[in-house]
């Protein structure tokens, strides 16, 4: 070790060189033993520089709309300032801060794996049915019975067919 | 509280006779999922936290693959236990950190844990020694759906498995293996690799170039991508990168044999001459030690049947464990001088090496 070099983070003799390729670019890390320690640097399982970087991506940019979940309560601010979300209705009312973040992430921006079939039709069919039944009350305050008529039949029907499942299954 | 698992005879890591193999230390292949409804872990508060520990627990008891298995409230682990767990590669560093309501599951024999709380409401791990990666997937694929049976996971069409990082949306799969690459160390050839690896989404974790040497040589490979390829693309294009650098690193192992066969040798015979006669000995110098040991087994210059032994003392040699088996409180020093012992026990049982095999190699 010819060089020698400082701590990036408190400016102590460097004994820590990290090197990582992300998304093509070399980028060097000197730390100094604590520091190191501290980033769990040392630990070869936990630590990745794509993970720093990507929160850098998430750098806000001006003009940019003030998003908050209306479920967790999650702020953009928060939202750049940890990289994470707050909870899975997140990913709905993030989608304009997330999509140029995935395009950079990620090989696509479209889900093409495993699909967790039995959860997944269980929560549409429940969601549906929500749905259905919130159209039937609103039907019924403004006194439509057609329309009313209409969705009670529909969520009959798909009680039906989830019974009929749960007694196959 | 974790002396049955230190103890036990059927570890997957430490105690596997069968399975060793030259370059590929053990596969693993993690997923993370959470629970719709509940804030991820780190917005939920302590009582959401506790409600999906108790639905994820009764849903993992009735899986047939925890049967016999055990479970750890991180708050009720000593600093040292969970140490041990982390070195053994059943619990994150993150997890140890975790507010309360935060736990582990781990099955009989270690191949199998499910964090509970950790980034995501589920973390779910399974690994294997050798290189398994279609295994290991078909594994974890079935526990995992034997858990979505009864816990509602988020997911979107558009995005995926919705984690609370979004490095992980999609599969939410990281499938990795640990090699051991000290040929492609050794000839200097290691950052090359990296580099090519990397421009195709896969990441290499651990330390290289000047303090590579204090790592045994060691290195975790795993895809960086999550969203965008289904977990057959991911894994397909992983297992034909692991193979390349396993073609690399035998090359390079032979082709340094070929150019400094005393100097290996020498190397080699060096360190099995430290081992059986050391008296202090730090983690470092130990796992450089054993790497070369390890090379030893893949040169037959020692048995097949003593891969295990190294393989299990690449585990036992690090901090948490030595001082977990000294008992609580030992000094760095006095840690060096128990890795010794330990290490000269067992290598005092070994036959001695056999350079006569390498002869024909190269």
């Amino acid at each position: 070790m010819a060089e020698n070099l400082k701590c990036s983070h408190c400016n102590n003799p460097a004994t820590v060189h990290l090197t990582q390729i992300v998304n093509n670019k070399i980028i060097k890390v000197d730390l100094c033993e604590s520091c190191a320690q501290a980033k769990g640097v040392t630990d070869p399982e936990g630590f990745s520089l794509a993970d720093l970087l990507s929160k850098t991506n998430l750098t806000p940019e001006k003009g940019e709309p003030q998003i908050t979940c209306p479920d967790c309560g999650l702020s953009s601010a928060d939202f750049r300032r940890t990289g994470r979300l707050g909870c899975a209705a997140c990913y709905q009312s993030f989608v304009p801060l997330l999509r140029p973040v995935l395009e950079d992430m990620h090989a696509g921006v479209v889900h093409k794996g495993k699909v967790p079939e039995i959860a997944f039709s269980r929560q549409s069919s429940e969601a549906e049915l929500q749905t259905l039944e919130n159209a039937l009350q609103r039907a019924i305050e403004e006194e439509a019975y057609e329309d009313a008529a209409k969705y009670r039949d529909q969520i009959h029907a798909i009680k039906q067919a989830a019974e009929a499942e749960a007694v196959e299954s | 509280m974790i002396e049955s698992l230190i103890n036990s005879d059927n570890a997957e890591l430490t105690q596997s006779t069968k399975k060793g193999a030259p370059v590929v230390l053990s596969t693993r292949v993690r997923l993370a999922r959470n629970i719709v409804g509940t804030p991820f872990p780190e917005r939920a508060n302590s009582s959401q936290r506790s409600d999906v520990m108790t639905r994820c627990a009764e849903q993992i008891a009735d899986l047939t693959q925890m049967k016999h298995g055990v479970f750890y409230d991180i708050a009720e682990l000593s600093d040292l236990e969970k140490q041990v767990l982390v070195e053994r590669h059943l619990i994150s560093r993150e997890l140890c950190e975790s507010k309360s309501g935060s736990g582990v599951f781990i099955n009989k024999d270690q191949t199998c844990s499910v964090m509970i709380n950790e980034e995501d409401h589920l973390r779910i791990q399974f690994l294997k020694s050798g290189f398994s990666l279609r295994s290991v997937w078909k594994q974890i694929d079935r526990f995992d759906t034997g858990l979505e049976d009864g816990l509602d996971v988020a997911f979107s069409q558009e995005f995926g498995y919705l984690t609370a990082c979004p490095t992980n949306l999609g599969t939410a799969m990281r499938a990795s293996v640990m090699l051991h690459l000290p040929g492609l160390v050794i000839s200097e050839h290691m950052e090359k690799v990296i580099r090519a690896v990397n421009q195709l989404g896969i990441t290499v974790r651990g330390l290289f170039g000047e303090g590579s040497d204090a790592t045994g040589h060691v290195f975790q490979i795993s895809n960086q991508q999550t969203l965008g390829e289904s977990e057959q693309e991911i894994m397909s294009r992983l297992g034909s990168v692991f193979k390349t650098i396993i073609d690399h690193e035998i090359n390079a192992r032979f082709k340094y044999l070929e150019e400094n066969r005393a100097r290996l040798l020498d190397q080699i015979g060096r360190a099995f001459g430290v081992l059986q006669n050391a008296h202090v000995l730090n983690s470092n110098e130990a796992m450089n030690l054993l790497s070369l040991m390890r090379l030893a087994v893949d040169f037959e210059m020692l048995p097949e049947a003593n891969r295990s032994d190294v393989d299990r003392l690449f585990i036992e040699c690090q901090p948490g464990h030595i001082q977990y088996s000294a008992g609580e409180g030992i000094e760095p020093e006095a840690r060096d001088l128990c890795r010794a012992d330990i290490l000269r026990e067992n290598f005092a049982r070994l036959p001695s090496l056999d350079f006569d095999k390498v002869k024909d190699l190269g």
